[in-house]
């Protein structure tokens, strides 16, 4: 154990860990939105992030950016930005829409057991990956440097990016916003409804198909929003790249308590910041161990997650 | 009771009918290997050539292509023919893929494992089977400690390897506060380790996974330690993103890193200005310096110049095509004829004898450092021996 390296660069470990935590977060809401009101782990949402990633990166060489172009200026940045988040957005959630109505909803409607919404899920996830990776080779993309890291200032000794505060001011947005929509919304109070009781739900005139749409595409545009400071960030992408992601935002979304969206932040950060911990203190090949150590312990004393299960319940 | 019987009775004749079968299959190859050629016999490729390591593995394929077409415009009337297992550089892969070798009995020699992780399980098998192997690129010492008597190594591996990049970080670098960075792999672990005996102790060490994506950890360490120089144990996908994210930080300092690494597309990940500098090794002379008219031939039939490993895949490929030329057209034989070599390559230069543990005769074994500059990873110097 190394506390001298944990200790020395907490305040670093820890920004880098929210940092990563909460691009976990975002994804995570794609799985607490779905299982929220459909009871169902959508595990092809690992996908639909990696369909972002590459949608933004194929936008941004439509602009003529490639891996080795230098960072474009102030006003081109903004719109290469703002195409290949609106291009990762739409990507994404339709490609959430196609894979509920091609493989949940003649399930529904077929009144299938839960087993078999599991296998389709899987087999979504592997037909969504395996086809992008056929596609691309199986090779890994390298993004543009769109914007350079720079530090903007210093904070108990750690320095803090313009890419850090990209990220974790966006995720701030993004989330308080869709707690307000599901929370003040009409739209969302069907979600809510439909979350606590469908059948009844139904019988009050709530269309319960349109808002199972509406919950993937919401997850959907988180992922891509997710997908675009991935790619920001970290500047890569390739056929797979939603896997680890995606079973670290599930694992941040049962830690928050699945269905619950504050829970998904919480659960997202907690996760991110504990494994940079763990990395420093025991080494880069304890970080997942330790993640996950964590989860089925915090699990043990809390079943539910953190914040429980309570898209239903959140008050009205 | 007397269906059961029944049926084991006819599990059993069916087994009998099965090994028969494939006794029959062997005595007729072995017929073969001793009288006139055969023809339409196979080499067989095994490495990556999808996937995060496939850059590597494409180029050691196409060597071995080259050859085999050459030899076919030579041998009209006989043939081989290049049979591919794409690993995807993944040991979970390689073993079903070696059984499919070995169940083909046309396939008398493989080129590969191109990679060390897949080679200590794909290894054991082509061994049991008695097909021999030899690998342009798999590196790490131990493969050849494990008595597989179809092994042979094309190139040095990495206690001449590790050591010299080790040498280079010591005295043409001149680095003294080094970190070490490793991905676990076979490979990877096996490298940086040789690398430590030489460099003393790093001012720190962590390890990393292969397929990870954020290294915002160990980028962390790695700044705050006031490393100069990083070296890295593992393949290009992951040096691309490390040293991407590290230089993102703001680190300053030079990669240094192996065979693994020395690849076009560790650019393409990386990006050309982060690239920009780095030194990659590599137990092999430049492809792009390989002698005769290898690397125009190889120019022209793939359009693109060739990369680590593909001079070496080209000789280690003749050699075999030598070995079925001069009738030696069962495993067995073959292996013999690999065993008791002594010939030199004709692009690489390379006088390959092996030791009776399948290594390259250390006299022939030579390391180069390499250096990314201006999108293009060109030859820097041979690293001298100690």
């Amino acid at each position: 154990m190394n506390f001298d390296e944990l200790f020395g660069n907490f305040p670093a470990l820890t920004i880098t860990g929210l940092e990563q935590g909460a691009i976990y977060a975002l994804v995570a809401l794609g799985y607490t939105l779905v299982y929220g009101v459909l009871r169902l782990i959508n595990f092809a949402h690992s996908e639909v992030f990696m369909v972002g990633t590459f949608t933004a990166l194929w936008t941004w060489e439509a602009f003529g950016y490639n891996q080795n172009t230098a960072a474009p200026a102030f006003g081109p940045l903004i719109v290469a930005l703002l195409a290949g988040l609106a291009v990762a957005m739409v990507a994404s959630a339709a490609t959430a829409v196609t894979v509920e109505l091609v493989a949940y909803r003649p399930l529904r409607r077929r009144n299938a057991p839960p087993l078999a919404f599991l296998i389709t899920a899987i087999g979504a996830s592997f037909v969504l990956s395996e086809s992008f990776g056929i596609g691309t080779e199986r090779a890994p993309y390298g993004m543009p440097t769109l914007i350079p890291q720079e530090t903007v200032f210093t904070l108990f000794g750690a320095p803090i990016t313009n890419l850090q505060l990209l990220i974790l001011g966006v995720t701030l947005i993004m989330m308080i916003g869709l707690d307000q929509f599901v929370n003040r919304s009409r739209l969302g109070r069907g979600i809510r409804a439909v979350a606590q009781d469908p059948d009844t739900a139904a019988l009050m005139g709530v269309n319960k198909n349109r808002v199972i749409l509406l919950v993937f595409v919401l997850g959907g545009l988180m992922a891509g929003v997710a997908a675009l400071l991935w790619d920001v960030r970290f500047g890569f992408t390739k056929f797979n790249v939603g896997f680890l992601i995606g079973l670290k935002a599930f694992s941040a979304a049962v830690l928050g308590g699945i269905g619950n969206l504050r829970g998904a932040l919480l659960g997202g950060l907690l996760l991110g910041v504990v494994e940079n911990y763990a990395a420093g203190l025991f080494g880069g090949d304890w970080k997942d161990f330790t993640g996950f150590v964590l989860l089925i312990v915090l699990l043990m004393f809390r079943p539910t997650g953190l914040l429980g299960e309570s898209l239903g319940r959140a008050r009205a | 009771m007397r269906q059961k019987l029944a049926r084991v009775l006819g599990g059993v004749a069916i087994g009998a009918l099965v090994f028969s079968g494939a006794a029959c299959k062997a005595d007729s190859g072995s017929e073969a290997g001793g009288g006139k050629a055969a023809c339409d016999l196979k080499i067989g490729f095994f490495g990556a050539l999808t996937g995060d390591a496939a850059g590597l593995g494409i180029h050691m394929r196409n060597g071995t292509q080259l050859a085999i077409e050459q030899y076919n415009k030579d041998n009209k009337d006989c043939q081989v023919k290049l049979e591919q297992y794409d690993s995807q550089g993944d040991p979970a892969k390689a073993p079903a893929l070696a059984q499919q070798a070995v169940g083909d009995s046309k396939v008398v020699g493989i080129i590969g494992p191109g990679f060390s992780g897949e080679s200590e399980v794909a290894d054991p098998i082509f061994d049991a089977a008695g097909l021999p192997t030899i690998t342009p690129s798999a590196t790490r010492p131990s493969l050849s400690t494990k008595s597989w008597k179809v092994f042979h190594r094309g190139v040095g591996n990495d206690t001449s390897q590790g050591p010299a990049a080790g040498r280079y970080i010591k005295n043409v670098l001149k680095a003294e506060k080094v970190y070490v960075v490793d991905d676990q792999s076979a490979y990877g672990a096996g490298l940086a380790d040789e690398v430590k005996k030489v460099i003393g102790t790093p001012v720190g060490y962590d390890k990393i996974q292969v397929k990870q994506t954020n290294f915002s950890a160990v980028v962390t360490k790695i700044t705050s330690s006031g490393a100069t120089a990083l070296f890295f144990g593992g393949y290009y996908t992951e040096a691309g993103l490390l040293l991407k994210q590290l230089k993102g930080a703001g680190w300053k300092g030079t990669m240094i890193a192996g065979d693994g690494v020395n690849d076009a597309n560790f650019i393409k990940v990386a990006g050309q200005q982060v690239a920009e500098g780095t030194i990659l090794t590599c137990p092999c002379a430049p492809a792009t310096k390989a002698k005769g008219s290898f690397v125009t031939d190889y120019k022209t039939a793939f359009n693109v110049d060739p990369g680590t490993y593909a001079d070496v895949s080209f000789d280690i490929t003749r050699i075999m095509l030598e070995g079925i030329k001069a009738g030696k057209t069962s495993r067995a034989d073959l292996n013999s004829f690999i065993n008791s070599y002594n010939g030199t390559g004709s692009s690489t230069g390379v006088t390959y004898k092996f030791e009776s543990n399948g290594e390259l005769d250390p006299a022939q074994v030579i390391v180069w450092a390499f250096k990314v500059n201006a999108g293009q990873v060109v030859p820097d110097i041979e690293i001298p021996k100690a």
